[in-house]
């Protein structure tokens, strides 16, 4: 893969709130290799956070609540009831006990936004293979 | 948003994201033979994606698992009262390779399990399997494939993730149907049509939001698709670059 140096800052784990209204960086226009930046940069991935959490907050309360595929063959052929309980429940069935509805499902869905968008950064920064300068 | 009020109030908010097996779908056995082949997947995909991973793919590793768990709350309406979600492994392998896409799969259905008791915890390996490994393993190899055969990536991208998006999903299915049938909960016979045939459309959804997502990358961010490492390339390159 082509090495261009690069110009943009290397990610870091805080991302900072003040991430400008400017408007977002010319997006390569094309994919012309010497535009390559090959980078997400800090205003890049927190817009991909933001496209999670608008994933959740608009998509989540219109989600089906029909039984998915495994569910609906189990039901429909009697073995639904072989599903054990959880030993524990902590945010069960993607609502937060205490809140209702939407909004229940929302707060869920933007903590395991959270969760696992840490959980990955953090493997990756642990198993990251530094590009030489 | 009336459309939104409109088709909140028909389906109402409840979540709960499809192929996750709770425990006691499957045998101990079953499980635990699932956990074993499952670790010796993640056991392998980490020591790859230590040597492999691009510092500059990490924020993209932490974005795709947080889209992923988002897209997976999102059941869409299939047919006949049966609603499924979105995988996401085809997508993640696209772009990060099939190693580091493995590892984002397996933190995004451990943290489901974990946080949100969506699947067991005996099971979870099978999971993991199910909804993980075979879609970024299986269907990166047909992604490869059939990219391969229609001109390249650069040109048959797209198309070629909608095709393996669809046939991972179905493929889910049938390891899903055979862990079920050896674990004797139900049998082969009845299970496997059914199961095969409602993923079938699954598979569609899937199709369509992998495609939707790379088309927007591509649209917006075309060198993140040049960011996946070279699995052709020899196990010991530090001096690569």
């Amino acid at each position: 893969m082509s090495q261009m140096p690069r110009l943009d800052e290397s990610p870091a784990p805080s991302p900072s709130p003040s991430s400008s209204a400017s408007p977002a960086s010319s997006p390569a226009s094309s994919p012309e290799p010497s535009r390559r930046r090959g980078s997400l940069g800090r205003r890049w991935w927190v817009a991909g956070l933001g496209i999670a959490a608008l994933v959740v907050i608009v998509l989540a309360p219109l989600a089906s609540s029909d039984p998915d595929g495994l569910e609906s063959v189990a039901e429909e052929q009697g073995w639904l009831a072989t599903a054990l309980d959880p030993v524990y429940r902590i945010i069960p069935d993607y609502t937060v006990p205490g809140l209702d509805g939407n909004l229940s499902s929302i707060v869920a869905g933007l903590i395991g936004v959270a969760i696992v968008f840490g959980l990955v950064f953090g493997l990756g920064w642990l198993m990251r293979r530094r590009r030489p300068a | 948003m009336p459309l939104a009020a409109i088709l909140g109030t028909l389906t109402g908010p409840a979540t709960e994201p499809s192929m996750h097996a709770p425990d006691g779908f499957m045998s101990v056995p079953v499980a635990a033979s699932m956990w074993a082949l499952t670790i010796i997947v993640l056991a392998i995909a980490v020591q790859r994606t230590n040597r492999t991973l691009d510092e500059r793919s990490i924020p993209l590793m932490g974005v795709l698992a947080a889209f992923i768990f988002a897209a997976q709350m999102f059941n869409f309406q299939v047919v006949g009262g049966t609603s499924g979600h979105l995988l996401g492994g085809v997508l993640a392998a696209v772009l990060l390779g099939p190693w580091a896409a493995t590892l984002v799969m397996a933190c995004v259905i451990a943290v489901q399990a974990l946080v949100f008791q969506d699947g067991g915890l005996v099971v979870l390996g099978a999971n993991i399997f199910n909804m993980g490994v075979i879609g970024t393993m299986g269907g990166y190899a047909v992604y490869r494939a059939i990219a391969g055969a229609f001109g390249g990536e650069g040109r048959a991208r797209i198309p070629a993730a909608g095709i393996a998006a669809w046939l991972a999903v179905v493929m889910a299915a049938t390891a899903v149907s055979f862990e079920l049938a050896i674990s004797g909960t139900t049998s082969l016979e009845v299970t496997l049509p059914i199961m095969v045939g409602l993923h079938v459309l699954i598979g569609v959804g899937e199709a369509l939001i992998t495609m939707a997502a790379l088309a927007f990358i591509a649209a917006t961010r075309p060198d993140l698709l040049e960011l996946r490492p070279e699995e052709r390339t020899p196990p010991l390159t530090p001096s690569e670059a």
